[in-house]
C-alpha cells in the first residue's frame, strides 16, 4: 500500500503493509489503484491554483508536495506566518491535509513541511542549519536505496551527517548526498522551474551586459510594459496581476507581483506599480532576463460614462487603491458596511475598498459612540438596579462623576447565534462626566434576573 | 473680541507676501464652517483646501482622538468625493461617522502598521486628484514630513487633515513642536448643557485655533456637529447663534425655557 487515510490510519494500517496481509485483517477495506499519472496531474492543477493565488514561482515536487518561492509576493497576503495558515485553512476546506514550512531553500522546506514538529513552520532567515539538523535522514530527497546504505552505517540524523567527511560518501553513495545536503544548507543554488499557465500575455527582454542599477531596472520596465498592454488591448482584457520575474547571472530569480482591485490596461499605472516595488528587488551580480508576465488577465469591463451635463463624474480612486495595496497590503484597505445586528461590535463588517457600493444604512435613532473599544473593559460603578444609570465609575485608575446620562438602551443576546446568547441581555447607557467627555458603558443583564448576565459593568466606546 | 477692520495698506502687503510665497496662483478656495465668528478669523474664510490641517484633542481626548476625531468626520463630510482615512488603530465606529454626515460608502479605510506607513500613504493619497478629503491619525509629525504632506495637498487640492494622536500623555506636549500644516486646531470638550429632564444634551467643545498662517489665534465654544445624521452640511453653531437656524430651533427653546 502506498497511502492510506485516516480511518484506515485508526484500523493501524500504514503505508508500505502488504495489500494481502490489510485485507486478511479487514476484509471490507476500500482499496483503490495507485494511479502515479492522475496524482502528477491533480499535482499540477493545484500547483497553477497555488500560483494564481499566492506567488508566481510555483512548481509540483512530486510525489506528494508543491514548492513555493514566496519571496516578495508574502505582504500581499499579510506576512508569511498569516499566508501558510490561509494556505493550509484553504487546503483542508478543499479535503486536502496540509502542512507547509518555510525556510531559505527548497530542501529545508521540504523536510520540514514533511518531519518537521507542527502543522506549519517557519524558519527565520539564516537559522536553516539549525532547523533540520535534528531532522531524519529520509528529508533529504534521496533514493531509497542510498538510505539505506546510510541507516546501515549508524547515520540517521541530518546533522551528524552533514559534518561527516565528504569523499568517503561521495565514494560510496555517489555524488548525489553531498548535493542534496548543500541544497537543504542553501550552499548549492537550486531553480525552481514554474508550472505555467497556457499561453498568458508575457513580454521579456535579453540584455547583452546585465543591469542592476534600479534605474535601469525601471527604465526597462517602462519599456516592457506597452508591449503587454498591446497584447492585453487584443484579448480585450485588463491585468488583475502582474509578475516581474528577474533571472540574474548567478541563475536565481528575483520576482516582483503587484495586484490590483480592477482589471487594468494603463500603461502609466502598470509601470508605476511595478517601479514602486524596485526597492525589492536583489539585483545581486546583474539581471541578465526580465520576464513581465500578466498571470491573472480577466476581461475589462466599459462603463458608461456620465453623459449629463448638470452630473458630475464621480472620481476614480482605483489607482490610488492599487498603489496603497501594493504598499500595506490589499487587506489593510477595506470599506466599513452594515450589518443588520444590535449587537454593535457585529453591526459593522469590512468588505473590500472597491466593493460595490449598497444602499443599506446604520439606523440613526440612537447615537453612537466615535470610538468603540476593541474590546469592552470592565468598570467599577455604583448603580441603582434595575434601570439606573452608575453614579460614578472608575476605568483606567481614574473616578468619574457622572453628571447626566441617558438610557437604558436593551440590547438582547441573538439566541440563532448560540444558545449562550438565549437569555443575554445588555443595558446600554451614555453617560457624560462632570468634565464633559461623554461614554458609552452598558451592564451585561437587566438588573433583576441572574440568568440574563453577570450584573457587571463595562465600558464599550468613546463619544467625545 | 470684535472681527478684524479692513487695512487696504496691509491687504496689499498681505498680497506681497503670499505672492512671494508663490500661493497665488495655487490657491484652491475654502471650505467654510458656515460659522460667521470662525470663518472670519481663518484667511481664506473657511479651511483652505489643498492644504495641510492639523487637530489634535485637549486632555484625555490627546490619546482617545474621540472629539478631534468626531470633528474631523465632520469637516471631511462636507466635502466633495471619497475620504480616505489612515490610521494605525482601527477604533474608529462607522455607525457614529454616519451620524455626522460622513457616509461609509464614502469612506475608505486604510490600516497602516506604523507612523511611518500612515505618513506614506497619507502624502500619496494626498497626491491624488480624486479625493474629497484625506484624514490620517498619527502621532509624530516632523517639520519635514509636514512640509512634503503640505507639498502634496497643494499639488492636487485635497483637504488633509492630520489628527494628532498619542499613545501616553506625556507624548502630547510634543504638539508644541512647529509643523508646516497651515491650520492647528486643538478641540476639548466642555460640559454640555443641562437638560430640563435626563438626558444628555448636545455635546459642546472648545475649539482653539493655536496657529493660523496669515491668521490669528482665537478660541471658540461650538456645539458638536449635528448629531442627527442630516445629509445637510455639519453645522457648527454657537450657542449665541442658535435660535435663529431652523433646525435647531426646537433645542433652542428647550434651552430658552431652561
Amino acid at each position: 500500500m502506498l497511502s492510506v487515510d485516516l480511518a484506515a490510519r485508526r484500523l493501524g494500517l500504514r503505508p508500505g503493509t502488504p495489500v494481502a496481509k490489510a485485507q486478511a485483517l479487514h476484509p471490507d477495506l476500500l482499496i483503490m489503484d495507485a494511479d502515479p499519472d492522475d496524482d502528477r496531474a491533480g499535482l499540477e492543477r493545484l500547483a497553477l491554483w497555488f500560483q494564481h493565488r499566492i506567488a508566481p514561482i510555483v512548481a509540483p515536487d512530486p510525489p506528494d508536495g508543491i514548492v513555493l518561492d514566496t519571496t516578495g509576493a508574502d505582504h500581499l497576503h499579510g506576512g508569511e506566518a498569516a499566508m501558510l495558515e490561509n494556505m493550509v485553512t484553504r487546503l483542508k476546506e478543499a479535503g486536502i491535509t496540509a502542512r507547509a514550512a518555510i525556510a531559505d531553500t527548497w530542501g529545508a522546506a521540504h523536510a520540514l513541511a514533511r518531519y518537521g514538529r507542527g502543522r506549519i513552520t517557519l524558519v527565520p532567515p539564516g537559522e536553516t542549519a539549525a532547523a533540520i539538523a535534528d531532522l531524519p535522514i529520509e528529508a533529504l530527497r534521496l533514493p531509497a536505496d542510498i538510505i539505506d546504505g546510510l541507516h546501515g552505517l549508524g547515520m540517521s540524523r541530518i546533522g551528524p551527517l552533514a559534518g561527516m567527511p565528504r569523499a568517503p560518501l561521495a565514494l560510496r553513495f555517489g555524488p548525489d548526498v553531498a548535493r542534496r545536503l548543500d541544497q537543504a544548507f542553501g550552499r548549492q543554488a537550486e531553480a525552481i522551474v514554474p508550472v505555467r499557465l497556457q499561453a498568458p500575455v508575457q513580454v521579456s527582454r535579453n540584455f547583452a551586459e546585465p543591469i542592476s542599477a534600479a534605474e535601469t531596472i525601471a527604465r526597462y520596465i517602462t519599456k516592457l510594459v506597452p508591449p503587454l498592454c498591446a497584447g492585453l488591448e487584443e484579448r480585450e482584457q485588463g491585468v488583475r496581476r502582474l509578475d516581474l520575474l528577474l533571472h540574474r547571472v548567478d541563475s536565481r530569480t528575483e520576482a516582483v507581483r503587484v495586484a490590483t482591485a480592477m482589471p487594468v490596461r494603463d500603461v502609466r499605472r502598470l509601470t508605476r506599480l511595478l517601479c514602486d516595488r524596485i526597492e525589492t528587488i536583489d539585483p545581486g551580480f546583474g539581471i541578465e532576463r526580465m520576464v513581465l508576465t500578466a498571470s491573472l488577465a480577466e476581461p475589462i469591463l466599459h462603463r458608461q460614462g456620465v453623459s449629463a451635463l448638470i452630473e458630475e463624474e464621480e472620481a476614480d480612486v482605483s489607482d490610488l487603491i492599487d498603489t496603497l495595496a501594493n504598499r500595506v497590503g490589499m487587506q489593510a484597505l477595506y470599506r466599513f458596511a452594515p450589518v443588520e445586528s444590535d449587537v454593535p461590535e457585529r453591526a459593522v463588517c469590512r468588505v473590500p475598498a472597491l466593493a460595490p457600493e449598497d444602499t443599506r444604512e446604520w439606523p440613526d435613532h440612537w447615537p453612537r459612540p466615535t470610538r468603540l473599544l476593541p474590546r469592552p473593559e470592565p468598570i467599577q460603578t455604583m448603580a441603582v438596579l434595575p434601570d439606573h444609570p452608575p453614579v460614578f465609575f472608575i476605568w483606567r485608575g481614574i473616578r468619574r462623576r457622572i453628571r447626566c446620562a441617558d438610557g437604558p438602551e436593551r440590547v438582547f443576546g441573538e439566541w440563532w447565534k448560540g444558545d449562550a446568547e438565549l437569555t443575554t441581555v445588555r443595558d446600554y447607557f451614555r453617560v457624560e462626566d462632570t468634565s464633559g467627555e461623554t461614554f458609552w458603558v452598558y451592564r451585561t443583564g437587566d438588573g433583576e434576573h441572574g440568568e440574563t448576565g453577570s450584573q457587571g459593568w463595562f465600558l464599550h466606546g468613546l463619544f467625545e | 473680541m470684535p472681527a478684524p477692520q479692513p487695512r487696504p495698506a496691509l491687504e496689499a502687503l498681505r498680497a506681497q507676501v503670499s505672492r512671494l510665497e508663490g500661493q497665488s496662483r495655487r490657491r484652491r478656495g475654502a471650505l467654510p464652517f458656515g460659522v460667521p465668528e470662525i470663518d472670519g478669523r481663518l484667511p481664506d474664510g473657511g479651511l483652505a483646501l489643498g492644504a495641510l490641517h492639523e487637530v489634535a484633542g485637549g486632555g484625555h481626548d490627546a490619546l482617545n482622538a474621540a472629539a478631534s476625531g468626531l470633528f474631523s468626520a465632520g469637516i471631511a463630510a462636507r466635502t466633495r468625493g471619497k475620504v480616505l482615512w489612515i490610521a494605525t488603530r482601527q477604533d474608529l465606529y462607522a455607525p457614529a461617522l454616519q451620524q455626522v454626515g460622513l457616509s461609509a460608502r464614502r469612506t475608505i479605510y486604510v490600516a497602516a502598521s506604523s507612523d511611518v506607513d500612515v505618513l506614506a500613504c497619507f502624502e500619496e493619497a494626498l497626491r491624488h486628484q480624486g479625493l474629497g478629503a484625506v484624514v490620517a491619525e498619527v502621532a509624530r509629525l516632523s517639520m519635514t514630513a509636514s512640509r512634503r504632506l503640505q507639498l502634496a495637498a497643494e499639488t492636487s487640492g485635497a483637504l488633509g487633515i492630520a489628527i494628532r494622536r498619542w499613545r501616553r500623555q506625556t507624548d502630547a506636549a510634543d504638539f508644541g513642536q512647529p509643523t508646516a500644516s497651515v491650520t492647528r486646531w486643538r478641540v476639548s470638550v466642555l460640559p454640555s448643557v443641562l437638560l430640563p429632564v435626563p438626558g444628555v444634551g448636545r455635546s459642546r467643545w472648545l475649539l482653539e485655533l493655536i496657529r493660523a498662517r496669515a491668521g490669528e489665534c482665537a478660541d471658540f465654544e461650538v456645539e458638536a456637529c449635528d448629531a442627527k445624521g442630516r445629509l445637510a452640511p455639519c453645522r457648527l453653531a454657537l450657542p449665541a447663534a442658535l435660535a435663529d437656524r431652523p433646525d435647531q430651533e426646537a433645542a433652542g427653546h428647550r434651552r430658552a425655557r431652561a
